[in-house]
This record gives C-alpha cells, sequence and structure tokens, in this order.
C-alpha cells in the first residue's frame, strides 16, 4: 500500500475566458520515505497539483477531481475541511520557495514553532519548547535555544529556510512538499538545505516531493522523477534512467538546456524554442508537438499512449530515443 | 511575555513617545484629580469678576459669566479624553473585526460590507454624526455612538486593504499549510501584522473624536451649556476673541497638547508593534554548520 496514491487527478480553475485545465489527470505512487523529484516549466501544474494534494486549494475558483487521491489510506478529496486541517502540518507539510517571506514576521521563532506543535501534538508549553530547541538543532542552527526568542527578519534566507523545514517537520509528517525550496536561494545554501531534506527525509523516513526546475538539484537528491509538461506527467523514471535513457521529447529538451558539468566538450546550450500550450483549450495531440525536435509521423495523428521502456519507467511519447 | 517587554522597551527608547506618554499620563492625572486641583467651581457663575485677564487669583482668567477658565478646562478635559476613548474603543471594537472579516472571506459578503461602508462615507462626517445625535436626542451617550458609527466605517475600510494584502503574503499560505484554523489566521497572523497601520490610525480617530465633540457642543448637540467642555469653552470663546482672548488659551492648548502627545504615542507604538524596525543589538547568527558533502564535490 503506498503512502500517497493519486489517479487521474484533475484540477481546473474558472476564468473569464473558460476553463483553465491546469493539471490533465496525473496518477502517480509515492512510498514511505521515498523522494519524488517534480519537474517542469512554470505554469506546468507542479504546484498546483501539490496543493490539491495538500487540499489548499479553494474550491470554487478550483475544480479537482480525481477517481483517487488518499494519503495513508485515508481519502483526501472527501473529507472535511476539519480533518484536512488537522492533517495539515501533522501527517504532510509544505516548504515554500520563499523563505524570506514565509515566517511570519512579528512573531519569534519560537512562538511559530510552539504554536504548531502545541496545536498537532497537544504538548504543554515546557514540552512545546525543549521540543522546538531539539528540531532547531535538528536543521543545524546553531545556539538553538537562544535563538528562539530571535525574529525572522534576524536570520538569513538559508537560516529561515532551516526553520521552515523545523516548523514542517516538527510532527513528523509522513509526507513533505518541497515547493522551489531552494530556487530563492543561492548555490551553496541550496546545496546544504538539499543535504538537509535528503538526511532528514531518510532519518524521519518521510515521503518527499521535491517540486524544481533544477534538474542538477533533482539528480542530485530523488529516487524518481515525474516530467510534468502542459498539465500532464509526459515521463517517470527512476533518476539514474531519466538521465541515461531520456524517453520523451520534452525530457530531452530539458536535458539539453542544463549545463552539465561532467560533460567534456562544452557544447552550447539548447533551448526550447517556443511556448506551452494554452490550458485553456488543450491540443488534442500531444501537447509538446509544436516545439518537439524529435517528433515522428504518427505524432500528428493521434495523441501518445503511455508506455513502458522499463520498471517504473513510462513515458508518453511516439518517438524512440533510447 | 518577553516579546511584550521588549516592544515596551522598544516604545520607551523612542524618545518623542516616551514624552508623549508620560504628558498624557499627566493630563489624565490632572483631569481625574480636577476636584481637588481646581480652584474654583467650574460652573459657578460671579459677574463681579467676568472677562478678567489672567491674574494670581484666576490663572487663566474667567469667562463671560465670571467662571474661571482653568478650572473649567480641567473639568472640560475629563468630558472630552473619556469621549475621545470611547469613540476610539466603539470605532475599534465594530470597524477593525468588520473589515478583518470582510477582507478576509472576501466575495459577496465583502462587497456588501463595502457598499454599506460606503454608504457611511458619502456623507460628510460631521453632517452624520448631527443627524444621529439629532435623532437620538443630545446626550453624551448618543455622541460617543455618533462618532463611533462615523469613524468605525473609515477604520473597517484601512483594515479591509491591509487585509487585502496580508493574506496574499506567503506566511500566511504557510500557516494554512500548518494547518491553522481561518479564526487563527485572521488574528494570530493577519491582524498581528496589520497592527500599525490600526494604531495610527487610531490616533487620528482620537484626535478626531475630541475635536468633533467640540463641534457638536458648539451645534448644541454635545455637553449641554453649564457642563465644561474643551469644545464648547473654545467656542464660546469665539465670541471674545478680540476682548479676552485668554478664554481661547487654556482649552485649545488642551487640546493641542493631547492631539500631539497621542500621535506621538501613535507613532512609537507603530514602530514598537513591528520587530522589523526594532533597532536591535542582537548578536548576528553564526553561520550553519558546513555540510560534509560539500568538501566530497569539490575535492
Amino acid at each position: 500500500m503506498s503512502l500517497l496514491r493519486v489517479r487521474d487527478l484533475q484540477v481546473s480553475f474558472a476564468s473569464d475566458r473558460g476553463l483553465v485545465r491546469a493539471v490533465q489527470g496525473i496518477s502517480f505512487d509515492l512510498e514511505q520515505g521515498e523522494i519524488l523529484g517534480v519537474v517542469g516549466e512554470s505554469g506546468s501544474g507542479k504546484s498546483v497539483a501539490s496543493l490539491a494534494i495538500m487540499r489548499m486549494l479553494p474550491q470554487p475558483p478550483a475544480r479537482i477531481v480525481a477517481s483517487e487521491l488518499s494519503l495513508a489510506g485515508e481519502d483526501l478529496l472527501g473529507m472535511s475541511e476539519a480533518r484536512a486541517r488537522e492533517l495539515r502540518g501533522a501527517q504532510m507539510a509544505m516548504v515554500f520557495q520563499d523563505p524570506m517571506r514565509s515566517l511570519n514576521p512579528v512573531l519569534t521563532i519560537g512562538r511559530q514553532l510552539v504554536e504548531v506543535l502545541q496545536r498537532h501534538l497537544g504538548l504543554n508549553r515546557r514540552q512545546a519548547l525543549s521540543r522546538a530547541v531539539e528540531l532547531l538543532e535538528m536543521v543545524g542552527i546553531p545556539q538553538a535555544s537562544r535563538r528562539l526568542s530571535a525574529y525572522p527578519h534576524q536570520f538569513s534566507g538559508g537560516m529561515r529556510q532551516r526553520v521552515m523545514i523545523a516548523i514542517a517537520l516538527s510532527c513528523r509528517p509522513k509526507l513533505l512538499i518541497a515547493d522551489e525550496a531552494t530556487t530563492a536561494l543561492d548555490v551553496t545554501i541550496q546545496a546544504q538545505i538539499v543535504e538537509l531534506v535528503k538526511r532528514l527525509a531518510h532519518e524521519l523516513d518521510i515521503a518527499v516531493i521535491w517540486i524544481s526546475h533544477d534538474l542538477g538539484v533533482v539528480a542530485g537528491m530523488c529516487d524518481r522523477v515525474n516530467v510534468i509538461y502542459a498539465g500532464r506527467i509526459v515521463e517517470t523514471a527512476k533518476v539514474d534512467d531519466l538521465f541515461h535513457r531520456p524517453s520523451h521529447g520534452y525530457t530531452l529538451g530539458l536535458l539539453g538546456s542544463t549545463p552539465r558539468v561532467d560533460e567534456t566538450e562544452q557544447d552550447r546550450l539548447t533551448p526550447i524554442e517556443g511556448l506551452p500550450p494554452d490550458l485553456i483549450d488543450p491540443p488534442t495531440l500531444c501537447p509538446f508537438l509544436p516545439r518537439c525536435k524529435v517528433a515522428v509521423a504518427e505524432c500528428r495523428q493521434s495523441m501518445p499512449p503511455t508506455r513502458a521502456f522499463g520498471p517504473l519507467h513510462q513515458a508518453s511519447c511516439f518517438a524512440e530515443l533510447a | 511575555m518577553s516579546t511584550l517587554r521588549l516592544a515596551a522597551g522598544q516604545f520607551l527608547r523612542n524618545r518623542a513617545a516616551a514624552a508623549g506618554l508620560i504628558c498624557l499620563l499627566l493630563l489624565c492625572i490632572v483631569v481625574t484629580l480636577a476636584p481637588v486641583i481646581a480652584p474654583y467651581n467650574p460652573i459657578q457663575i460671579n459677574l463681579g469678576a467676568k472677562l478678567q485677564p489672567p491674574s494670581a487669583t484666576h490663572w487663566f482668567g474667567t469667562d463671560y459669566f465670571g467662571r474661571d477658565v482653568f478650572s473649567r478646562t480641567l473639568y472640560g478635559g475629563q468630558l472630552s479624553l473619556s469621549v475621545g476613548l470611547a469613540v476610539v474603543l466603539f470605532a475599534f471594537t465594530l470597524g477593525v473585526p468588520i473589515g478583518l472579516v470582510s477582507g478576509f472571506v472576501g466575495g459577496r459578503l465583502d462587497n456588501l460590507v463595502m457598499r454599506l461602508t460606503d454608504a457611511f462615507l458619502t456623507f460628510p462626517p460631521l453632517l452624520l454624526a448631527v443627524a444621529i445625535v439629532g435623532l437620538l436626542g443630545p446626550d453624551m451617550r448618543n455622541v460617543v455612538l455618533a462618532l463611533g458609527l462615523v469613524q468605525a466605517p473609515v477604520l473597517a475600510r484601512m483594515v479591509r486593504g491591509s487585509t487585502l494584502s496580508a493574506r496574499e503574503e506567503v506566511y500566511v499560505r504557510a500557516a494554512r499549510a500548518l494547518g491553522a484554523s481561518p479564526l487563527r489566521i485572521m488574528f494570530s497572523e493577519i491582524l498581528r501584522n496589520i497592527m500599525s497601520p490600526i494604531v495610527v490610525q487610531l490616533t487620528i480617530v482620537f484626535s478626531a473624536a475630541v475635536v468633533a465633540e467640540a463641534s457638536l457642543s458648539f451645534l448644541g448637540l454635545g455637553a449641554p451649556p453649564p457642563q465644561p467642555s474643551w469644545g464648547r469653552d473654545l467656542s464660546d470663546a469665539r465670541n471674545y476673541l478680540s476682548d479676552a482672548p485668554w478664554m481661547f488659551l487654556s482649552p485649545s492648548a488642551a487640546i493641542m497638547l493631547c492631539v500631539l502627545s497621542i500621535n506621538f504615542v501613535g507613532d512609537g507604538l507603530r514602530d514598537a508593534l513591528d520587530p522589523r524596525s526594532w533597532r536591535v543589538r542582537a548578536k548576528p547568527v553564526p553561520p550553519a554548520a558546513p555540510v560534509a558533502v560539500l568538501s566530497e564535490d569539490l575535492a
């Protein structure tokens, strides 16, 4: 039994021009302790899908449909808002992109940690405070007990993101969603945060959905990767398979536009030309077709089916790339 | 709470705010102790001593009825200050929750509430107060009610605007992702963060209330005639401006002092409530422990 089961998740938003189909039927499983990377460009539906899983999209305007969406066997779509609130923070937690703005500026770090601990674990103030110190130490914040009374603006971006991770993991959730959690940080801090999340996920046996458009980061930390394009998973594979045998034209394009340290001959990066399709009137053929460099004749006739390219390796593409 | 202590320390370190607070406290004490301090009965008419300039017997002179201006100002403060305070409380308890809920919930409720406040705001404020007092009868409680009803929509609108922008902050989303309830988000996340503009607005409300009470008294809708009030005495003094300018001096100085110190206190509160503006002498946070893998990568 997988920890998180997503089957045919669809999210759409009502707009003046019509229904925006942000997520068009994605399905995946996530096992306990597994780190799943989700890559794709802006507007591909990565964040919307994760907010839908967290039950954080207000309905309306959002419309969420799925044949299954469950965490540890519990149906996420049908549950009451009160139950969803209980799960958020306790069973599933989320870390956002902008650490400079993710903490309440007028409350101390300690207060923000203690509040969550008291809310979900029912600890008293003393217990919560000592747990808060442990959590700050766990994410590598020195002099943790003194830092409890500090305010967010006294911390740097990297330190704040560590605090956010401490808060997110404070109640030992089963699932952590990190939405571009290192995008706003510089490279060295980014590497530290990546290592921290990787270590904690293994130590605490937490499943992580790591949303990013940085393939390098994904390669370094994830077990498996979903490549999302225009609201669909176009390819899913173990990290090694994805990087060594990309099987979708879009994945190929992504890899070609990413600089690599291990490549000796320095080719120029090849950008993916064009723009992603309109999500109000999605194309009936492969959504990547207009930008694809490896399209074959079948691509212009019908939507490519999802094909298996190996164990846990699937892609929706007609082209034979491997 | 240590946060409260820190904020208080920050407030007192601001000299203007501290001076304003001391001045305000002194005003309150003096006004409360009026029966002890005042040398004369404020409504005792003494036609033999009318329109006397300031002297040793009458420090700030006497008015047309021979009443001691200083004593009247002391007693008048009781009325003016309590009206100001009551209006601030009334506007706060009515305007802040309405604005907060309206901005947070949004949609139709927000539309409805905002059209209602718009309706209130279309009337000139004083005219609206006059109408309300005229309708309910000239009574101090009705004056407070009227001025509060005039100020509450202004406050509600401001709070709603601030709520709309605070609602979209990442930390509000982060709080939701951690399972905070809507009530908790409204009060702990949003209200705490928009307290600064609210406090500033409340000091303005206080000043406006003191002045508006004066205007209502001038129109005969505030304190009934013999009762002293800063505003009423000020408007009486206008008739004798050239003959007895001293009548003007003491109530206007009292109003000015009061409004000025309230504004200073408001500014100080605004800064003290926002930790980001604190001039903290905290030591910088030492960098986090380096991660081993980094050095492996470099090797």
